[in-house]
Formats: structure tokens, sequence, C-alpha cells
């Protein structure tokens, strides 16, 4: 016998796989069905506790990892990761990456002509203290163009990738500005039904904000969370 | 006369309690190659440098580090590939898989996976992370998983868990990989769900030394996605 304690589904803000208007999931989602499972030992199980062995230590300031200071507006961004009943979850990692601050990655792949900057790799990893919290910083991503369509731009944005607890907790999400227009005619921003689109909107926040240092930004990741009672599963047949 | 300022009302965004909830999926994007793949990352086993795909972005730039040595771990080893496609049957070279499994005698290495009967090994975690090559492969070495609990008194075949993403997967897919030619998978609960036809596309192959184990996005030989 063995007791499980389940993790809730999707709530309705999760994206389609499909979303034509973003080209490339047109061909890379499923179209059959999916199947429907129970959650076993294999999916509320996780690596947890383990970073450093795991991937390494933390790497929490992206501003000074190369000899000089990276070009753009030097931002903090801090908040919690919860999961969806308000539960703080600890010592947990968040890991991080995102173009520079005129909107260009690191990548080769990446040929947009915009300046690439020798002092800024765009990469960390950050852990959750005993209350869910983080904080690191970084310099403000710019836009950038993408051939999806006439004309497209993504907004600016930090790509967010969270182990959590479990399994089932696993989510890869992006962080958008407050008041960036191109967020309203972004397809991948899209995918996501309003309002649950604004739960990946920061907040600006003046108390995060150092003087004379750096503007702060508030984000908190909230997870998928465990129902309140286990249930046995005796169905032995 | 003066008229007081009234500032709009906030728009809604992260910090509304209004909205609070889980955080939506997004795409991995095609540039994730410096941030998440660490050199290390797909050898639960050893000390190689597999996973990552450092060709993709200069040397200075991979602030990653190197994944400390891991310890020596009992079962049999193996080394499990295969192929990402998309619909048109072309290897997807943006993709990145991550797996999740238990240790050669059925126990996570999880703080949730509590028996105490079920020995563990010191290093070997069970987690593991690939970004597919320009041919659309990615590759792990670890070891053979063992049976582990499934409903009720039940046991699961041996498995490993899968999470695929990539450049046009705006939500994580799941799959499991199981093993060719093991009994237990007859009496899978998690396999006597999925539609008998559509079975084989969670099974490993023995092929060329290693066990196979594509992954088709869609199409005729479409993987077996779960929603979990």
């Amino acid at each position: 016998m063995s007791l499980i304690l389940p993790y809730a589904r999707e709530d309705a803000g999760q994206p389609p796989s499909l979303h034509a208007p973003y080209a490339s999931t047109v061909a890379r989602s499923p179209r059959q069905p999916l199947v429907t499972i129970p959650h076993t030992l294999t999916e509320t199980t996780g690596p947890a506790g383990c970073w450093e062995t795991l991937m390494g230590g933390s790497l929490a300031d992206l501003t000074t990892q190369h000899k000089g200071a990276p070009q753009g507006q030097r931002i903090i961004v801090s908040g919690r990761v919860l999961d969806e009943r308000g539960r703080p979850v600890p010592n947990t990692v968040m890991e991080i990456w995102q173009a520079n601050a005129a909107g260009r990655y690191i990548h080769k792949k990446d040929q947009w002509d915009a300046p690439l900057d020798p002092n800024f790799t765009g990469a960390g990893r950050v852990v959750t203290d005993d209350q869910g919290r983080y904080q690191y910083v970084t310099v403000r991503p710019g836009a950038y163009p993408w051939g999806n369509h006439h004309n497209a731009w993504r907004p600016s944005h930090i790509h967010l990738s969270l182990l959590g607890p479990a399994f089932a907790t696993r989510i890869i999400t992006q962080m958008y500005f407050p008041d960036d227009p191109l967020i309203e005619i972004d397809p991948i921003a899209n995918a996501v039904p309003l309002p649950f689109r604004q739960r990946m909107v920061s907040r600006f926040d003046i108390e995060t904000t150092r003087p004379n240092w750096a503007l702060g930004y508030l984000f908190d990741v909230v997870l998928r969370g465990r129902d309140a009672t286990p249930t046995e599963d005796d169905h032995d047949d | 006369m003066t008229t007081e300022q009234v500032n709009p009302a906030p728009r809604l965004d992260n910090q509304d309690p209004d909205l609070f909830g889980q955080t939506p999926s997004q795409t991995v994007g095609p540039f994730f190659h410096y941030g998440l793949p660490w050199k290390g990352g797909a050898d639960l086993v050893g000390q190689s440098d597999m996973g990552a795909r450092p060709e993709l972005f200069p040397e200075d730039h991979y602030v990653l580090n190197l994944a400390p040595p891991k310890g020596p771990v009992s079962g049999e080893v193996i080394t499990l590939e295969g192929v990402v496609y998309d619909a048109d049957g072309k290897p997807v070279p943006d993709a990145m898989i991550e797996i999740w499994q238990a240790n050669a005698a059925g126990r996570y290495a999880s703080p949730d996976d509590a028996r105490p009967d079920v020995p563990l090994d010191d290093g070997f975690i069970g987690f593991g992370r690939a970004a597919t090559g320009e041919d659309g492969l990615y590759r792990f070495k670890t070891v053979l998983p063992g049976a582990v609990p499934g409903l009720g008194n039940g046991l699961q075949a041996p498995h490993i868990a899968v999470s695929v993403f990539g450049r046009g997967i705006i939500k994580r897919l799941t799959t499991r990989i199981y093993f060719e030619g093991q009994d237990a998978n007859a009496s899978d609960p998690i396999l006597a769900l999925v539609p008998a036809e559509r079975r084989e596309t969670l099974l490993a192959r023995r092929q060329d030394g290693a066990w196979r184990f594509d992954i088709v996005l869609q199409g005729a030989a479409e993987t077996v996605f779960f929603d979990i």
C-alpha cells in the first residue's frame, strides 16, 4: 500500500501546446489526446535539496561574471516561489537566462544585428531561502525582432526554469516587464489567455529599488501545489 | 481651481491577489544552451561533459559549473539515446530533454521517497538534462532503473520519466521510457492506461549497444504524451 499525496492538475492559466500564431508550435505539438495518468511516486518525487551536487553553486549576480560591468539598466529582481496554496517553496532552484540590454543573446545562432556585450553572458541561478525568497541582479534585457511574422518583436523578458519539489511541479516560463506595449502583440505571451497572461508580468517596486544603484522588480513564481489530503489508492485490480 | 490628480487603477500583474495561481508555462526558446544544459548534465554516472552544447556560444561565456564528481552506482550502466522529430519527420536541433528516475534498487533520491528499506546510492541523483544536437539526437548515460511502487500494492515496471522542451514547445511535454523485454511491462498500471496500439511508442529498444528511444512530436508514430 503506498500513500501518494498528488499535486493539483494544471489550472486554466496554462497555455495550449498548439497556438498557431506562434508558428513553430504547428509542427511541434502533439495531435493525439494526452493520456491522463494518476500521480505515482514517479510524479511526486524530484531532485530536491541537492542543487550544488547536481548543477553547481548559485550565480545570483549576472553583472559581475566578467572583467567589466555590462551595458544597460542594472536591475534587482526579487520575489518568492510559492505553491498555489500560497505556501513558500524553500530551497528550490531557479535558473535564469536572458538577452543583453540590446536584445542580443550570446548564442551563436542569434544573428540579429545588435551588439554583443563581452561583459554579459546572461545566465544565472538562485536557490530560494527557507521562506521561498530569492533575489538576483542583472540588466534589463532589450526587445528583439524574430522571424515569426512580419515586424515581429519579442517583448523584454527573462527566461526562468524551476524544478520545484517534484517531477509534477517542473515549469519553464518567461518574466515580462510592466507597461511593455509589445506584450499585447506577442504570440508567445498571448498563448496564455487573459487575465492569466498578467501572471507573467513583473511589478516595479520602489522598496526593492536600491538608491543610486538599481531599479527593483517583484516577481513571484507559483508552482502546482499538493492536494489537502492524501489519497490511499487501494484499487488493487 | 485645482483638480486632484488621480492615478489610474494599477494594471493587473504578477502581484495582484486576484490573479494568484499557477505561473503559466512558456517556451524555452532557441537560445537556452548557455543557460540550462550544463556540462555533464546528461551523464548521471560518470565524469564526462555530456549534455551541453558549448560550441553554440563563446567559451568564456560558459558560466554554468562543471557538475561535481559522481560516486559509484549499483546496477547496469546504460546509454539511452534517441532523436526528437517534428511533424514533418525532421530532427529537432533545439530541444532539451530531461529525465527523472529511480536507482537500480527502485529508490528515488527525493525526500518524498522515504522508504528506509530500499537503498540509495550516494553518488546517484537520477536527474539528467541533455540538449539535442544538430541531428536531433539526445544521449544520456545512466543506470537501468528498478521497479518502483505503483498504485495500491502493485509495482510499476522499470521506467524513466521524461520532459521535452524546445523552441515551438510552449508547454512541457511529458512521457515515459519503458524497456522492451521487461516482463513487468505487461502489468504496469500506467502502460495499461495507454491504448494498446500506441504503447510501443513508449518502449526503448536495444540498438547498437544502447537503448534507443525516439520522440516523435506529431504524426503517424507520435509518441504518447501524458497529462500529469
